[in-house]
C-alpha cells in the first residue's frame, strides 16, 4: 500500500493520567476502586442544552436519540463534586504544574491565563454532562519534525461498569492531553509519534502507569475521504493497525460508491411496516419486535454486505447508526436468508416491497413506531451518505478488539464548548524572564489564534477573577528521609533547587 | 487579560497588547421558535423573579435574559407542553439574596390578580436562596383556592444535569394538582426520581448545594410528585383546592430583625434593634439567650419592641420554662415562638405587626397556628 499515493494524513490526541494526589476539581484522592467496593448509587437524565452561542452541538444531537437515564456508584474516595452536587474547587495547582513540565519538554509555549470549559458529553461518563478541560500550551515541536498543537489538561470521565451504569471513582482524576498536527503520513510514523509521546511522558514520573492510564486517539484522512476520529486505542502496538484498516475503510466506501454511482443506484426514503408478514418467522429477533419496517435500497444488492475492513461491511455502519434509536441492530438481504429468517420470507418480503435481484433490503425490528421511524431514518442517512460524492462521513469511532472500528457519534463542533463559569481563570506565572509570553503569544496569535477576539472585555475579564499559581512544592525522597523542596520555577522543576533533587528520579 | 475564542472551542486568556483588532464579529439574532400549546390543557402563570428555571446568559449584554416567555419556556422544557398551558408574568430579574419585602408584596399582589382571572394554578420562579423566606411570606399575604407552588434549581439550567426542567415539570404537575396551599416543590432525592412538596411556612433549605437541599422541618411533606410519571400524591395534612377563599392581606411591618445568639454575644448589638417594631431570636436549644443580654431585652420590649423566640436547633419547640434564664426571658416580656422555624417566625411578625396594631393582640397570634406554620403537638422526630 502506498500510503503517500492514497493521501493519508493522520495525527493522534494522547490522552494520559496524571498521578496527581488528588482530583482536578476536588480533593478527592486521585484513586481507582474496584467496581465492588461501591458504597452508594444514584441516577439521574441528562439533557441537552444550548451552548453560549445559541447552538445545539451536533454530537449532543446524536445522544439525544436515546433515552438517556445512567446510574453512578459512588464510594467513600468521592464526593458531591463527582455526584454534581457541589460547585467544583479550584483548578488543581499540582496537575497544572505537571502539564508545564510537559510543555516545556515539548518546547511549547503556555497559554498566559488559562480558562477552564465545559466540553458537552452527554453519554453519561460525566455526572454534570460535561467534561472540565482548559487548553493549557500551544505549538510545540517533536523530533520527527511534526507539531504538537495543543495540551490540554481535562478531567478524566467516569468508567463504564456495564451498559448505563458508570463508577464514579475515574471521574476528576486529572489527565493531560497532547494533540499532535496532522502531520504524519504512514501508520508506522503515527506509532512511533505515540512511542515517542509516551516515552516523554513517563520520564517526568509524574503520570500513571498500567492498563486504561494511556488513551491515544488517532485523527485519519485520505485523499477524497474524510477526517474520522478513533478512540480509545490503548494498546500501542495496535495503533499502526487502526491506521492501515482505517485507510482500507474509507478506501472501499470510495469504491462503493464510484460502484452505486455506475448502477445509478438510489434510496427510496420511505419504508414499509411489514410487521405483518414476520407473524410466524422463526427469528427470536423478528419475533420479539412489536414493528418491523422495510427500507428498499435500489441497486445495493451486494454492496451492503461487502467487507470494508476486517469483520465489518457498510450493513455494520447503517447498524451503528441505527442503534442509536435503542434497536439491536438491522438485518439486509445481502445476509439472509440467515438469523432464523428463511429464503420465503426474504422472498415474500422483496415482492411485498418491490424489489428486484438488483435491490438490497434492510429491516429494522423496533418496539414501538417512534423507535422504528427513528432507526428507518438513520438508515436512510447512511445510505444516502454512501450514495454521494462524499461517501466518507466525518465521524467519532471506537476501536474494536482487532483494530476495525465502529461508529459513535459526529465529529463534535465548536458549539460543544462553553466556559465553566464555577471556576476562576489561572494565571501562568512564573516570573521566570525565559518564557517571554507577550511575544510568543502574538507568534501564536498570528498562527493558530485567529478567530473571534473578544470585544467586550468586560465580560471577559471581570474584576477579581485572577489568581496567581503560587509556588509549586514537591515532595523529594531520599532514602528513609522525606524532605520538601521548594521550587520556584514551575517550568524548570528538573533543575537543582536549594535543599536538593538529584534526578527527576527523587521527585515522586 | 484579553480573551481569545480559538475555532476549536476553547477559551485562553493572553495579553491584550498581543491582539490586533480586525473588527467585529458579524450580529447574530437569537432564534426565536414558537411552540403551540395544547387548548385542552389547564392554564397556568409563570411568574418569574430571577430563578434560573429556564433563563440564559444573554451574551451580547452578559445577562441573564429577562424578556422570557413561555415559548422560551417551552423550547427550554418541551415536557411542560404535556402538563398545561402558561401564562408567563416577568416580575424582577434578581438574585434571590437580593429579595426585599417590598418585592414579595409586588409578588404576592401579581399572583393575586392571576388568582382572581382564573387560572388553575401559579408556579413562581425563585432562586433557592431566599426561596423558604419568600414562600412563606405568600403563605401570610394570601389566601389562595389555588396551588402557588415556588420552584427553582440547585443546579445551574445551563448544564445537561441541571435539575431545572425536571423540577419545573413536577411543580407544574403539583400547580395542576388537589392542592390548595403555597407550597416549594424541588427534587426529594439526589435522584431523578421524585420531587417533594413542602408547606411554605415549614420549608427550609439545608443544604448549600444538593439537589435534596429542601425540606420540611416539623412535618412531613405535603406530597410528592413522581418522574417521569408526574404522579402527584398528597397527604392527609395538606390543604386542598378550594378550602380557602382568596384574599390578599398585603401590608407588611419591615421594621422586624432575626438575630442568632451564640455564646459571648455583646449586648450593645441589641441596641441596633432598638425602634424596631420587632425581634426574633434564634436561641439555643428550648430558647435560651445568656443572662447578660437579658437586660438589653426587657429594654427593647419597654421600648414597644415585639420580641419572640425560636431555636436554632430548628427541630423542636422552645420552651421557656424549665430553666431559670428561660422563666426570666419570660418575665422580661419574650414570647415563645412554639416550634416555628426562625425564618418563619420573622416574615409572620412583619405580617402580624402589618396587619395589628394592638401590641396585645399581636402578640396573641405569633402564638397562633396561621398557615401551617406553628404547630400546637410535636408529631415529628428527627
Amino acid at each position: 500500500m502506498d500510503y503517500k499515493e492514497a493521501g493519508l494524513t493522520a495525527g493522534i490526541e494522547i490522552h494520559q493520567q496524571l498521578n496527581t494526589k488528588e482530583k482536578l476539581f476536588c480533593h478527592c484522592p486521585a484513586l481507582l476502586r474496584n467496581s465492588s467496593e461501591h458504597s452508594g448509587e444514584f441516577f439521574r437524565y441528562l439533557r441537552v442544552t444550548e451552548s453560549e452561542m445559541g447552538e445545539i452541538d451536533r454530537a449532543a444531537q446524536e445522544e439525544l436519540k436515546r433515552d438517556r437515564k445512567f446510574h453512578y456508584f459512588t464510594y467513600d474516595t468521592t464526593c458531591l463534586v463527582e455526584n454534581d452536587e457541589e460547585p467544583p474547587a479550584p483548578l488543581n495547582d499540582e496537575a497544572l504544574s505537571v502539564c508545564l513540565t510537559i510543555a516545556k519538554m515539548f518546547g511549547m509555549t503556555p497559554v498566559r491565563q488559562v480558562h477552564t470549559m465545559r466540553k458537552l458529553v452527554i453519554d453519561g461518563s460525566n455526572t454534570s454532562g460535561f467534561q472540565r478541560t482548559a487548553l493549557v500550551a500551544l505549538n510545540g515541536v517533536l523530533p520527527t519534525g511534526g507539531e504538537i498543537e495543543t495540551i490540554c489538561l481535562e478531567e478524566e470521565a467516569a468508567q463504564r461498569v456495564k451498559d448505563d451504569i458508570f463508577s464514579l471513582d475515574r471521574l476528576g482524576i486529572p489527565l493531560i492531553e497532547i494533540t499532535t498536527s496532522p502531520c504524519m503520513h504512514s501508520p508506522e510514523e503515527v506509532q512511533e509519534v505515540a512511542e515517542y509521546i509516551g516515552m516523554v511522558l513517563r520520564s517526568t514520573g509524574r503520570v500513571k502507569r498500567g492498563i486504561g492510564t494511556i488513551r491515544q486517539d488517532v485523527n485519519i484522512s485520505i485523499r477524497g475521504g474524510a477526517r474520522v476520529e478513533i478512540k480509545g486505542v490503548q494498546e500501542l502496538d495496535l495503533i499502526a493497525e487502526v491506521v492501515r484498516r482505517e485507510v482500507q475503510r474509507q478506501q472501499n466506501l470510495l469504491a462503493i460508491s464510484n460502484e452505486l454511482t455506475k448502477r445509478k443506484s438510489s434510496v427510496n426514503d420511505t419504508a414499509k411496516n411489514v410487521t405483518e408478514l414476520f407473524k410466524e418467522t422463526k427469528s427470536t429477533v423478528l419475533k420479539k419486535a412489536k414493528r418491523i419496517y422495510a427500507i428498499r435500497l435500489e441497486g445495493f444488492a451486494g454492496l451492503v454486505g461487502r467487507e470494508i475492513q476486517p469483520d465489518r461491511r457498510l450493513g455494520s455502519e447503517m447498524s451503528d447508526y441505527a442503534k442509536k434509536c435503542g434497536v439491536g441492530g438491522i438485518f439486509h438481504t445481502d445476509e439472509l436468508p440467515a438469523y432464523g429468517i428463511t429464503a420465503e420470507e426474504v422472498a415474500r418480503l422483496r415482492a411485498y416491497i418491490d424489489a428486484d435481484s438488483r435491490d438490497c433490503v434492510v429491516i429494522v425490528a423496533a418496539v414501538n413506531d417512534t423507535q422504528a421511524a427513528c432507526a428507518v431514518n438513520q438508515v436512510i442517512i447512511r445510505a444516502q451518505v454512501a450514495l454521494s460524492d462524499k461517501p466518507v462521513p466525518e465521524e467519532t469511532r471506537k476501536m474494536l478488539e482487532t483494530g476495525s472500528s465502529a461508529y459513535m457519534r459526529p465529529l463534535p463542533g465548536a458549539a460543544r464548548m462553553y466556559p465553566e463559569t464555577d471556576v476562576l481563570p489561572v494565571i501562568v506565572d512564573d516570573g521566570s524572564p525565559e518564557y517571554d509570553y507577550n511575544s510568543r503569544a502574538a507568534d501564536s496569535k498570528s498562527r493558530t489564534v485567529r478567530t473571534r477576539v473578544c470585544n467586550r472585555p468586560e465580560l471577559c475579564n471581570p474584576a477579581g477573577f485572577i489568581r496567581k499559581t503560587p509556588p509549586v512544592r514537591t515532595c523529594c525522597g531520599r532514602g528513609d528521609k522525606t524532605q520538601t523542596c521548594r521550587i520556584h520555577d514551575p517550568f524548570d522543576m528538573y533543575g537543582t533547587p536549594a535543599g536538593g533533587c538529584r534526578s527527576r528520579e527523587d521527585i515522586r | 487579560m484579553a480573551v481569545v475564542k480559538l475555532d476549536s472551542g476553547y477559551n485562553i486568556g493572553v495579553n491584550p497588547d498581543s491582539c490586533t483588532f480586525f473588527g467585529y464579529p458579524a450580529e447574530s439574532t437569537a432564534k426565536k421558535t414558537r411552540v403551540p400549546q395544547k387548548k385542552d390543557l389547564p392554564v397556568l402563570s409563570i411568574v418569574s423573579t430571577g430563578g434560573t428555571i429556564a433563563s440564559r446568559i444573554d451574551y451580547r449584554t452578559g445577562s441573564v435574559t429577562s424578556q422570557f416567555d413561555a415559548d422560551d419556556i417551552l423550547v427550554a422544557i418541551p415536557e411542560l407542553a404535556k402538563v398545561a398551558q402558561y401564562r408567563t408574568i416577568p416580575l424582577a430579574t434578581i438574585l434571590s439574596e437580593n429579595m426585599t419585602p417590598s418585592i414579595w408584596q409586588e409578588l404576592a399582589r401579581a399572583v393575586y390578580k392571576e388568582i382572581q382571572s382564573g387560572v388553575t394554578g401559579i408556579i413562581i420562579t425563585h432562586g433557592t436562596d431566599t426561596m423558604a423566606y419568600s414562600a412563606a411570606a405568600l403563605s401570610f399575604m394570601i389566601d389562595t383556592p389555588v396551588p402557588v407552588v415556588f420552584v427553582g434549581s440547585q443546579r445551574s439550567a445551563d448544564r445537561p444535569s441541571s435539575d431545572n426542567a425536571m423540577n419545573a415539570v413536577c411543580a407544574a404537575s403539583a400547580a395542576t394538582s388537589d392542592l390548595g396551599e403555597v407550597a416549594v416543590v424541588m427534587h426529594a432525592t439526589t435522584n431523578d426520581d421524585t420531587c417533594a412538596i413542602h408547606r411554605g411556612t415549614r420549608v427550609r433549605k439545608m443544604h448549600s448545594s444538593r439537589r435534596d437541599a429542601f425540606q420540611s422541618i416539623g412535618i412531613d411533606p405535603l406530597g410528592f410528585v413522581a418522574y417521569p410519571s408526574r404522579e402527584v400524591t398528597l397527604k392527609s395534612h395538606t390543604v386542598r383546592r378550594g378550602s380557602r377563599k382568596l384574599a390578599l392581606h398585603d401590608k407588611l411591618e419591615k421594621h422586624c430583625g432575626l438575630v442568632q445568639f451564640y455564646p459571648g454575644m455583646s449586648p450593645d448589638l441589641l441596641k441596633a434593634y432598638e425602634g424596631y417594631k420587632g425581634l426574633v431570636l434564634a436561641g439555643t436549644g428550648l430558647g435560651h439567650v445568656s443572662t447578660a443580654l437579658i437586660p438589653s431585652l426587657k429594654k427593647l420590649i419597654q421600648g414597644g419592641t415585639l420580641v419572640v423566640m425560636t431555636t436554632q436547633c430548628m427541630q423542636g419547640r422552645v420552651c421557656d420554662r424549665v430553666y431559670d434564664t428561660g422563666r426570666d426571658l419570660l418575665s422580661a416580656g419574650v414570647i415563645e415562638g412554639g416550634d416555628m422555624l426562625p425564618e418563619a417566625a420573622l416574615v409572620k411578625m412583619m405580617w402580624v405587626l402589618g396587619n395589628e396594631r394592638d401590641p396585645e393582640k399581636a402578640a396573641e397570634r405569633m402564638q397562633e397556628d396561621l398557615k401551617g406554620e406553628y404547630n400546637r403537638r410535636s408529631t415529628h422526630g428527627l
